[in-house]
C-alpha cells in the first residue's frame, strides 16, 4: 500500500466515523434533519454523475426517475400494503421507467439526449400533477409511518440520520466500486471516445444501457428516502427544476468525481435550508452559483479546488509554472 | 358544435401565441446550436415589464400596443446583453451555454418574484379589442382574433425578413452552415448577438400580447418553456415554417387535451415531442428554415 492511498483510507474513515457521531454531536434536530437531507440528495446526485460525469450524458430528466420511485412507495402504503413491498416495487418500477427512458434516450447523444430526457422527464412531472385519480394532483399524498427495519423504528430525526447514513455509505461504496471496475473504465471510454470503443468492439449502447440503469437505481433510493424523509410527496418534487437543481449539485462539486456530488449536494441543500434562513432570494443566490460555476470554473468544486491548491504549491516550488487545467467532459 | 368552434379558435389564438414565442427560440437554437432555456424568462420579464408599464410609470400610462414595443425592445437588450456578456464566453461549448441559460432563468424568475410579488397580475384587454363577434351561437372574444392576425402579420414578416433581406440570407447562412458562412465571410458571431436580440424581443412582446389571455404570475417561465420546446423540436430547428406549423398543431394538442382528457393533457402534450425526437430528430420540417 503506498502512502497515498494509506492516506486515503484513513481520511475516508475518519470522514465516516465523524459523519457516525454527527447526530449525537449536533444538539438541535433542525441540523440532524438538514445532515438527512444532504445525504439523501447526495445519493440522488451520485446517481446522476454515473450518467453526467461518467458517460457524459446530460439528463434533465432525472427528477422524474427519484418522483416514480417517491409516488410508489406512497400509493403502496395508503393502499394498505407493508413497507418491504412498497419499497421492492418502487425499486422495480423505477427500474423499469429507467430501462424504457435509457431505450428512448440512448438514441442520441449532447444536446438531443437532453431534449429527450426533459421531455420525458415532463411527462412523468405532468401525469403526477393532473393525473389527480391516481396522484392527488397538487395536494400530494401523505405517508403516514416510516418504516422500522430489524425492529428498529426510524420515526426519531436521529435513527432517520443514522439509517440515511448506512443507505449512503452502501451507494457511494457501491459508486466507487462501479466507477473503477473495468466497465466503469469502458464507459469513460465511451463518453472519451465513443468511435474508437466500437472500432474495439464495445457494444457502445449497451455499456450506456447499463450506466443508466445503475444510475436509475441510485435515484430510485434516493426517492424512496426522499419520501420517508418527507412523509410527504407532490408534484413538486419532479418539476423541471428539481431536474436541474440535482443536475446543479452534479456539476457544482465536480461531475466525473466520486466526492463531488456529494461536496455539490451539500452545497444546494445548505444554500436552500441554512441560508435561506437569512437571505430571502436564496432562488436568485442557487442560480448566480451555478452560472459562476459553469463560466468560472467548469470542472466543478472539488477538482477546480484542488487544482487551485496544487498550483498553489507548485507555484511556491516554481514561480512560472505552467499549469494544466484538467476539464470535466465537454462537448 | 359550438363547443369545438370554440375549442378550435382558441386552439388557433394559443397557436399564434406560441408561434410569436418559438420563432425566435427556433432561429436561436437553429443559429447557435442551442436551447435557450432563458425563453420562458423572457416571456415573463416582457410581460411583467407590460404590466409595469400599463399601470403607469411616474403618472404617465402607456397605451397597450406602446407597452408591447417597449416591452420587446427592453427584453431584446438584455437578450443582446446576456448573449455578449455570458455566453460569448462559453463559444463553442454547447453544454456549458445551455447551464448557463438555465442558471440565468433561475435568477430572473427570483427577480421576478422579487419585483412584482406571488400574486398573478390581470392585464386588460387593449381599449377597443373589448368586444365580441358573434358567430351563429358562438361568441369570440375579439381580442383572441387580433392575437390570430398579430401572428400572421409577424409570420408573413419574419418570411420577407428571412428571405428577402440580406440579413435574413446571411442568417440562413449561419444556420445553414456556420463554418462555411464564416469562410465567405459572414460574421456569424455578430448574427449570434442579433438573432439573440431578435428571438428575446419577440418572446417579451409574446409575453405581454399573451396577457390579456393568460395573465402574468410567477412560474409562467416554466410553463412557456416547455410548449416552446415542444413547438420547435416538432417543427424542426431552425425552420420558421416549422415553428408555424408546430405552434398550431400544440394549439390543438394543448386546447383539446385540456378540454377533453385533462388528466392525460401533459402526456399527450410531450409525447409527441419524445416521438420526434427519437423517430425524426431533425423535426417535421428540419433543413429547411422557411
Amino acid at each position: 500500500m503506498t502512502n497515498s492511498t494509506l492516506g486515503r483510507s484513513l481520511a475516508a474513515l475518519v470522514a465516516v466515523v465523524a459523519l457516525a457521531m454527527l447526530p449525537f454531536a449536533i444538539k438541535e434536530i433542525y441540523y440532524v434533519n438538514i445532515a438527512s437531507q444532504i445525504l439523501l440528495y447526495a445519493i440522488f446526485a451520485l446517481g446522476l454523475n454515473i450518467l453526467v460525469g461518467y458517460a457524459g450524458l446530460v439528463s434533465l430528466g432525472h427528477a422524474g426517475l427519484f418522483g416514480i420511485a417517491a409516488y410508489v412507495v406512497a400509493y403502496l402504503l395508503v393502499a394498505g400494503h407493508g413497507h418491504t413491498l412498497a419499497i421492492a416495487a418502487a425499486l422495480i418500477a423505477t427500474l423499469i421507467a429507467t430501462a424504457g427512458f435509457a431505450a428512448l434516450a440512448l438514441r442520441a447523444a449532447g444536446i438531443t439526449f437532453i431534449m429527450i430526457t426533459l421531455a420525458l422527464g415532463e411527462i412523468i412531472w405532468g401525469l403526477a400533477y393532473r393525473w389527480i385519480s391516481l396522484t392527488n394532483g397538487d395536494n400530494g399524498i401523505t405517508v403516514a409511518t416510516r418504516p422500522a427495519p430489524f425492529g428498529i423504528p426510524l420515526g426519531s430525526a436521529r435513527a432517520f440520520y443514522v439509517a440515511t447514513l448506512i443507505v449512503f455509505l452502501i451507494a457511494i461504496a457501491g459508486a466507487g466500486i462501479f466507477v473503477r471496475s473495468p466497465f466503469g473504465a469502458a464507459l469513460r471510454g465511451t463518453r472519451d471516445q465513443p468511435r474508437r470503443m466500437i472500432a474495439l468492439g464495445y457494444h457502445v449502447w449497451m455499456v450506456r444501457f447499463w450506466a443508466f440503469m445503475f444510475s436509475g437505481l441510485l435515484t430510485a433510493v434516493a426517492g424512496i428516502l426522499f419520501v420517508y424523509y418527507n412523509q410527504f410527496i407532490s408534484p413538486q418534487a419532479l418539476a423541471l427544476t428539481a431536474s436541474a437543481e440535482s443536475l446543479l449539485m452534479v456539476i457544482s462539486g465536480g461531475a466525473g468525481t466520486l466526492l463531488g456530488p456529494v461536496v455539490g449536494a451539500a452545497l444546494v441543500v445548505i444554500v436552500k435550508n441554512v441560508v435561506s434562513a437569512y437571505v430571502e432570494r436564496w432562488n436568485f443566490m442557487l442560480g448566480a452559483i451555478f452560472v459562476a460555476i459553469v463560466v468560472f470554473m467548469p470542472e466543478g468544486l472539488v477538482p477546480g479546488v484542488a487544482r487551485l491548491t496544487r498550483s498553489f504549491w507548485r507555484g511556491r516550488s516554481r514561480r512560472k509554472g505552467k499549469l494544466t487545467v484538467a476539464t470535466g467532459p465537454r462537448q | 358544435m359550438t363547443f369545438w368552434l370554440l375549442l378550435t379558435v382558441n386552439s388557433v389564438t394559443f397557436g399564434g401565441l406560441l408561434f410569436l414565442l418559438s420563432a425566435g427560440f427556433s432561429l436561436i437554437f437553429g443559429l447557435m446550436r442551442i436551447p435557450n432555456l432563458t425563453h420562458g424568462s423572457m416571456f415573463m420579464l416582457g410581460a411583467y415589464f407590460g404590466t409595469t408599464l400599463l399601470s403607469g410609470v411616474r403618472g404617465i400610462r402607456f397605451d397597450f400596443w406602446l407597452a408591447a414595443l417597449i416591452c420587446a425592445l427592453k427584453v431584446a437588450l438584455l437578450g443582446a446583453l446576456m448573449e455578449r456578456l455570458l455566453l460569448r464566453r462559453l463559444a463553442g461549448q454547447q453544454l456549458a451555454q445551455v447551464l448557463v441559460t438555465l442558471g440565468v432563468s433561475f435568477m430572473v424568475a427570483d427577480l421576478c418574484l422579487m419585483g412584482w410579488g406571488g400574486d398573478p397580475i390581470s392585464v386588460a384587454t387593449p381599449a377597443g379589442l373589448n368586444g365580441f363577434v358573434r358567430f351563429g351561437a358562438a361568441v369570440f372574444p375579439l381580442y383572441r382574433l387580433a392575437v390570430i392576425a398579430i401572428a400572421i402579420v409577424f409570420a408573413i414578416g419574419l418570411w420577407l425578413m428571412l428571405e428577402r433581406t440580406q440579413l435574413g440570407a446571411m442568417i440562413r447562412a449561419g444556420v445553414d452552415d456556420p463554418q462555411m458562412a464564416r469562410v465567405v465571410g459572414i460574421r456569424v458571431s455578430q448574427l449570434f448577438t442579433i438573432v439573440f436580440a431578435l428571438g428575446a424581443g419577440l418572446a417579451g412582446f409574446a409575453g405581454l400580447i399573451g396577457g390579456p389571455i393568460l395573465s402574468v404570475y410567477p412560474g409562467i417561465d416554466q410553463d412557456m418553456l416547455p410548449l416552446a420546446l415542444v413547438v420547435v423540436i416538432l417543427g424542426g430547428t431552425g425552420s420558421l415554417l416549422g415553428s408555424f406549423v408546430g405552434s398550431i398543431v400544440i394549439g390543438f394538442i394543448y386546447n383539446f387535451g385540456q378540454a377533453l382528457l385533462p388528466e392525460l393533457a401533459y402526456f399527450i402534450l410531450f409525447l409527441p415531442m419524445v416521438l420526434v425526437l427519437v423517430l425524426r430528430p431533425q423535426g417535421l420540417f428540419g433543413g429547411q428554415i422557411l
